[in-house]
């Protein structure tokens, strides 16, 4: 495996001319929102910087960010693993298996040393000394800091690296636990998403590639150019938000004729993501267009936020399970009940107390 | 500023103007923003016709912005009155929770709302229990209040907002997930509505059954004694 090799080398090897190397210098550059101008910033990072090694982890997941990965169509994903990057590790879709593959990952940490970059996708479990999640014969965690260790910037995949997922849902008994919590000292670039969208996913890997450094990101870690707005901000629906129109029942009028989804529960006021702009499988949809709220994937403990297709979170106190305007309708109830009472338990005291007490009120003040 | 064993007779200066006024533009300020805050937890009945024929919910939620801003400069308004003003001014953002005769005042108030007092004590200002009433359940929620309605609004604001940067750590702090403030938001009504009942019930019973007027004193500032006994 050749690591001096340029993008550019590379795909001029496979056939492709000059003239699509430009244009999809140029596709990137939009689909990144940079102007015109950064293509060629582009172009140049592609035919001088050579091919960044990457190393892709998996730990407690379900693969679903990788699905997602091998079907981005802006850069297509072909481009990305083949040529742009140098994949050398990756348990899912590499050749090498077993020895093998543990091999390769020792020779990146060895020869590359703060140079390559980490994509990890899952999160480690820490109960048990991280025994619910084995990889190579130990435990993930182990094998996740090691590699950090010599990483030069760390990409946490989907809500499971990011935030902790379903597996790290109430009341997660492998303890899984975020990444960026076992990681010290690094960088740590977020990409939220139960998956993340395929085109964000290669875009974050383009940009790191092409500025050697990593995209501006927001407090929470993700990158602003794709998470800094939520769902809701550019909903195609939400002319129907403010004109008060909503859905009621899956099955009514309201969903036929495409209204807001808010009444039954679309999490998309409270998402931060861009599945509402770039949308899904080469920008055909995304959930709300095909008439499901979205359940917000991509933020942190959306399992414990449910449920789904309710506009008001459950909150469980005292074993009880309840929302807010159920709680609030019964303490206003008890409180009214209780005015009622306490108001004509004082009317009858006043009642008696009537004509003795007041003459000798009125003694006091004569005298 | 009058000492506790100075018996309290006649009218007295208690409420300023600017305190009253607070008040009632800070009561008619809830009134807008639980009902329009309740509509945006639960939507009306979908309007008919052409989205770009209506703006219902749009109108909803500005009165709620705008009723949001009218309360949260109240409440510096209120603070900054509480900082200059008397010792009954400053009573719900700093109680006297240090003073012995308060908690006594406290039990006492308590005994009397549970008719095991005979009559209740005269304040100037507010009876210590009521205080502790509005401290918890008027000052602090109005800050919850402010600060997750704050964090919501700068989600609409954008990222680069001054409302995010003077709110945006409050997402964080429910757990990065700001469906979260909607939730506290929602009980934090609740909270305040609860507090809002207790208030008119006890305003009024107090009125009429207290040894000191209520309800006018919130109007003309003025707080009569109704008898020149002692406390």
């Amino acid at each position: 495996m050749s690591q001096t090799q340029t993008f550019y080398d590379m795909i001029r090897r496979q056939g492709v001319t000059r003239r699509s190397f430009a244009k999809f210098c140029g596709l990137t550059a939009a689909s990144l929102g940079l102007a015109p101008a950064y293509a060629q910033q582009i172009s140049h990072a592609l035919e001088t910087r050579p091919r960044t090694p990457v190393v892709w982890m998996h730990g407690l997941e379900c693969t679903c960010c990788t699905e997602s990965f091998i079907r981005s169509a802006h850069p297509l994903v072909k481009d990305v693993v083949l040529s742009m990057l140098s994949l050398d590790y990756d348990d899912t879709i590499m050749a090498a298996a077993g020895h093998q593959a543990e091999e390769i990952l020792q020779e990146t940490l060895e020869n590359h040393h703060g140079e390559y970059i980490l994509a990890v996708e899952g999160n480690p479990p820490l109960n048990e000394d991280g025994m619910y999640c084995i990889d190579g014969g130990r435990p993930f965690v182990e094998k996740l800091q090691e590699m950090a260790e010599g990483a030069k910037a760390i990409i946490a995949w989907g809500s499971c690296a990011s935030w902790g997922c379903v597996q790290a849902a109430k009341p997660n008994p492998t303890n899984a636990t975020p990444i960026d919590r076992v990681i010290r000292g690094k960088p740590i670039i977020k990409v939220p998403g139960c998956p993340p969208i395929p085109e964000v996913m290669t875009a974050v890997v383009t940009y790191i590639l092409t500025f050697d450094r990593l995209p501006e990101l927001d407090r929470q870690g993700r990158p602003k150019m794709f998470y800094s707005q939520r769902i809701h901000d550019k909903c195609y629906r939400r002319p129907h938000f403010d004109a008060g129109q909503f859905v009621e029942q899956w099955d009514d009028e309201n969903a036929r004729k495409g209204y807001c989804l808010y009444k039954m529960g679309c999490r998309g006021p409270t998402t931060y993501n861009a599945c509402s702009t770039i949308r899904w499988n080469e920008g055909v949809s995304f959930p709300i267009q095909s008439g499901h709220n979205c359940i917000g994937c991509s933020e942190d403990n959306f399992w414990d936020a449910g449920p789904f297709y309710e506009r008001l979170q459950n909150i469980n106190a005292f074993g009880v399970e309840a929302n807010a305007d159920k709680i609030g309708a019964a303490t206003a109830g008890i409180v009214g009940g209780s005015i009622a009472l306490h108001a004509a338990l004082s009317a009858v005291k006043r009642a008696r107390k009537s004509p003795a007490e007041d003459t000798k009120q009125k003694e006091t003040e004569n005298a | 500023m009058s000492t506790a064993h100075e018996v309290k007779t006649g009218t007295v200066k208690v409420y300023s103007a600017g305190i009253r006024a607070w008040h009632w533009i800070n009561a008619l300020a809830i009134l807008v923003l639980a009902v329009t805050g309740f509509f945006i937890g639960a939507p009306p009945p979908s309007v008919p016709g052409e989205a770009s024929d209506n703006f219902l919910f749009g109108y909803i939620r500005f009165v709620h912005f705008a009723a949001g801003y009218v309360i949260t400069i109240g409440f510096f308004a209120r603070a900054y009155m509480a900082l200059i003003g008397n010792h009954h001014e400053r009573a719900i953002f700093w109680p006297d929770f240090h003073k012995k005769e308060f908690w006594d005042g406290a039990l006492h108030q308590l005994r009397w709302y549970a008719f095991l007092e005979k009559e209740p004590r005269k304040y100037v200002g507010h009876n210590p229990l009521s205080t502790i009433a509005m401290f918890f359940a008027y000052t602090l929620a109005m800050i919850v209040m402010i600060l997750t309605g704050g964090a919501m609004y700068a989600e609409g604001a954008g990222m680069d907002s001054w409302q995010t940067f003077l709110f945006g750590w409050v997402e964080s702090l429910v757990g990065d997930n700001t469906f979260f403030l909607h939730t506290i938001h929602h009980v934090g009504m609740y909270v305040i509505l609860l507090f809002v009942m207790v208030h008119i019930y006890t305003a009024i019973r107090e009125e009429t059954m207290s040894r000191q007027t209520m309800i006018s004193a919130m109007m003309t500032g003025d707080r009569t004694f109704r008898d020149d006994r002692e406390d």
